[in-house]
């Protein structure tokens, strides 16, 4: 049986309206019948990337591919990159601003909760150009 | 515990509740989504004081049972459509955050 792949665009600009994407792919992991536990940390790990794309970079392309014993999801965008990715994924530290704080989201978690939630993650970024998070869960 | 019995017990306002059989195990507090996203567990009561959409968001993705919403907020429109739509129970409560998470931590014993 080949991998599936499930593709999905994230609309810049609206942060309340985010995590659509995230929870369409929820939705057909649960049809697949996959393991909770696995569905929940492919799903924080997709709400994260997509909140992060929302915030620094107007959006972008994420491609899910579910293998026999992987789910793979990579996130792309054509934001302005990420100068430090150590500093970035220290906890606390935000570049967010005042609107996505207000919305509760900013504090720094994103990028490390991708990596807890993952099982592992590639970040290739370049400063004006763009960023790929590439994030693996072990189905078992 | 379900979530029907956690609001008749606690006498909270029930705005959103589509799955009321949903189990009920432990809580979490927080206002900050991607913190609460990272630490809440799978059956959490979640206390917040937040009331945007973001919220059914990050309970669906944290599979928590149900949001209380504490110190008398009320879920805004755009919450209440959202949580419909994904089956995610908002509740909600006079009682100070901090009250309301010790009455909880009473009833989990």
């Amino acid at each position: 049986m080949g991998d599936l792949k499930l593709n999905y665009t994230v609309d810049g600009g609206d942060l309340i309206q985010a995590g659509e994407a995230s929870s369409k792919m929820k939705m057909t992991l649960k049809k697949l019948g996959l393991p909770p536990e696995v569905i929940r940390r492919a799903s924080i790990c997709m709400y994260e990337g997509e909140i992060n794309m929302v915030i620094h970079a107007d959006g972008g392309e994420v491609e899910v591919t579910v293998g026999m014993d992987t789910i793979t999801i990579r996130l792309t965008d054509h934001g302005p990159g990420i100068p430090d990715v150590d500093r970035a994924m220290e906890e606390g530290f935000s570049t967010a601003g005042d609107v996505a704080r207000d919305l509760g989201f900013g504090a720094g978690m994103g990028l490390p909760n991708m990596k807890r939630c993952s099982d592992d993650m590639q970040i290739d970024t370049q400063v004006g150009v763009g960023t790929t998070v590439t994030m693996q869960i072990h189905i078992n | 515990m379900n979530v029907r019995e956690l609001a008749h017990v606690m006498a909270l306002t029930e705005f959103i509740m589509p799955e009321p059989e949903r189990e009920v195990s432990g809580g979490y507090v927080g206002d900050l989504l991607s913190w609460v996203m990272g630490r809440a567990q799978n059956g959490n009561v979640w206390l917040t004081i937040m009331s945007n959409q973001n919220v059914a968001a990050v309970a669906l993705m944290a599979e928590v049972s149900c949001v209380v919403l504490t110190e008398g907020v009320k879920p805004d429109e755009a919450l209440r459509q959202r949580a419909e739509q994904q089956n995610i129970n908002i509740l909600g409560t006079k009682l100070s955050t901090f009250d309301a998470a010790a009455v909880l931590k009473q009833l989990m014993r």
